[in-house]
């Protein structure tokens, strides 16, 4: 099935929540609200014309200047039809919740636990969700936001400077 | 599964069982056991507690994080160019082909072809790494549970590579030798010769090491039918490379999803029947046949030509011209200080590693840094499953399933 098959076939079945689709550089990325996220990738992962029965990666984004702040990216590939697909929906931070996609693919377990810990979205009825590269205990916040600061947070300029050689 | 109800059963006291009621009543309780985060098995630095009930794992928590240093963030921060050297620290133990991965991944992004030279350059290379990647395998999974001699075969004939490395490229395991469009020098004919030995004198010693391995009792008992997973599981959990193959999945991005030069060579993707760590292990031997074959062929086929693609606003120029030509001079500045000026736009490229399926996910705003990088990392996705794999196995497992996985945890982590 083509991608642009792919594309039409999601619009038609889910007119309400499809937002876009785009495809670039062989790629074909699909946006739809998060409401209906866990709906349609359970499409993807039933129907059999689709059959995505493989979780390449999940990820995230984080657009801080726009109104819907995070985006939610989920990969998938299907290894009886050798295709591939991109599946988004971005969260707002006021209430930073999407469902959990554990119940289709066991392997979204760790990634999403990753992207909890690394983009602060949490999963709802993730059997799990705990923090996991980073310390349980940690407070600081999460790493791959945009305004967690990319080279330090200053407190290497507080340091005293010896002068070595005046000794 | 009938062998599954066997394991957990088979130890437990019936209490209907004649006698047991002589038994004094026994206070039992679960067993929370830390393994690691220093543990010589673990191949880094990695902690699962797991719970105990007598010897059998009831369940296992992988505490990942003692090495993560926060590469997603850094690649925000530097441009394209500078991000191949941190590459080379996710995989420590086999640099080349994350180097491949990422410069495959950026040159999707970029539109970029790389003259048919460098394609075979770089598969030969990365052949190469595959072989030295399963035989760092081969031999510390041995040692882990206790064949100590096929390790010696094996690092003996995987410094012979490694001098390979070292000559190509100055380095034996941060290596960085891959570019983005290219690659950064042409085979000697010293390094040639070299390879063309060593493909004659590496297949029997394969066989070495296979004969070492499977005429111990030991061995064979600990690797045949433990860590089983279903084709399904192994589909559900994400898992790729030989830990899925092992189950019977024709799963390979050389195949599903050709690159580089793979295309142009001839050779078969060994599968898996039981999904055991044992089958793990016979494809990976296998694989070694495969790569020696895939080099054959890309030195027969290999035409002469470019090895960098000529796209001056993001390829390096040749490093001799550098030091000589103003404005070549000029353009590898520029490229290192400013970068390239990426199009708006996002994708995800997946490279079949020695691991499994190693794919970066980058989402560009424009200008010369990504905006966000995302390394989808196999080992940490293996290590999704060991909860799942390692459920009722004796304690001793444990370390044949994570060697099994083949695991990292530089990558792991990140």
């Amino acid at each position: 099935m083509s991608l642009q098959l792919i594309a039409s076939r999601l619009q038609e079945n889910f007119s309400t929540g499809f937002v876009k689709a785009v495809e670039w550089r062989g790629d074909l990325a699909v946006t739809v609200t998060r409401d209906r996220l866990h709906e349609v990738a359970q499409f993807l992962h039933d129907d059999p014309a689709m059959d995505f029965d493989y979780i390449v990666h999940v990820s995230s984004v984080d657009w801080p200047d726009d109104e819907e702040r995070f985006e939610v990216v989920y990969e998938f590939y299907s290894i009886r039809k050798r295709q591939r697909i991109r599946l988004k929906a971005r969260v707002p931070e006021s209430d930073c919740i999407v469902d959990s996609l554990t119940d289709l693919w066991k392997g979204a377990d760790f990634m999403e636990r990753e992207v909890y810990d690394m983009m602060g979205i949490r999963f709802r009825h993730h059997p799990d969700l705990r923090r996991i590269l980073m310390p349980d205990d940690y407070t600081e916040g999460y790493p791959l936001r945009k305004d967690f600061p990319l080279r330090g947070k200053g407190w290497r300029d507080t340091f005293e400077f010896l002068d070595e050689t005046a000794r | 599964m009938a062998f599954e109800d066997q394991r957990t059963t088979v130890y437990k006291i019936d209490p209907a069982h004649p006698g047991s009621e002589t038994l004094p009543t026994l206070r039992t309780e679960e067993l929370l056991l830390n393994m690691g985060p220093q543990h010589p098995a673990t191949h880094g630095v990695l902690k699962v507690v797991l719970e105990l009930e007598g010897e059998r794992l009831v369940k296992s928590t992988p505490v990942l994080g003692y090495l993560h240093r926060g590469v997603e963030k850094l690649a925000e921060d530097g441009t394209y160019h500078q991000f191949i050297p941190h590459t080379d620290r996710l995989d420590y133990v086999c640099a080349m082909y994350n180097n491949f991965a990422y410069c495959r991944a950026v040159e999707k992004l970029m539109n970029i072809i790389v003259p048919d030279r460098a394609e075979y350059l770089r598969t030969i290379v990365a052949e190469v790494q595959r072989i030295i990647g399963h035989q760092f395998w081969l031999g510390t999974q041995a040692l882990d549970i206790g064949a100590m001699t096929v390790f010696f075969y094996c690092f003996r004939d995987r410094e012979i590579l490694m001098d390979w490395f070292d000559e190509l490229c100055g380095a034996r395991l941060t290596t960085s030798w891959y570019r983005i469009g290219g690659v950064e020098r042409d085979f000697t004919s010293s390094l040639l010769d070299k390879l063309k030995q060593f493909l004659d004198y590496f297949p029997p010693k394969i066989d070495e090491y296979m004969v070492f391995l499977e005429t111990n009792r030991i061995w064979v008992g600990r690797t045949k039918g433990v860590a089983i997973i279903s084709a399904e599981d192994a589909v559900s959990f994400g898992l790729s490379g030989p830990t899925l193959r092992g189950s019977g999945v024709d799963y390979d991005l050389r195949k599903a999803q050709p690159y580089s030069a793979y295309p142009k060579c001839e050779f078969s993707v060994p599968l898996g029947k039981n999904g055991d760590t044992y089958d793990r292990y016979w494809i990976r031997v296998q694989e070694f046949y495969e790569s020696v074959k895939i080099i054959r062929q890309c030195l027969e086929q290999m035409p002469a030509g470019p090895i960098m693609a000529d796209v001056p606003s993001v390829t390096l120029p040749p490093k001799q011209r550098v030091f000589t030509n103003l404005e070549s001079m000029i353009q590898q500045f520029k490229l290192f200080s400013q970068g390239f000026d990426a199009p708006p736009g996002e994708i995800y490229c997946g490279t079949e590693a020695h691991k499994g399926e190693l794919g970066f996910y980058i989402v560009s705003t424009g200008g010369g840094k990504p905006y966000r990088l995302k390394i989808r990392a196999p080992s940490f996705i293996h290590m999704g499953a060991f909860d799942h794999m390692s459920r009722g196995y004796m304690i001793s497992d444990a370390v044949t399933i994570f060697g099994t996985y083949d695991i990292v945890m530089g990558e792991c982590d990140r």
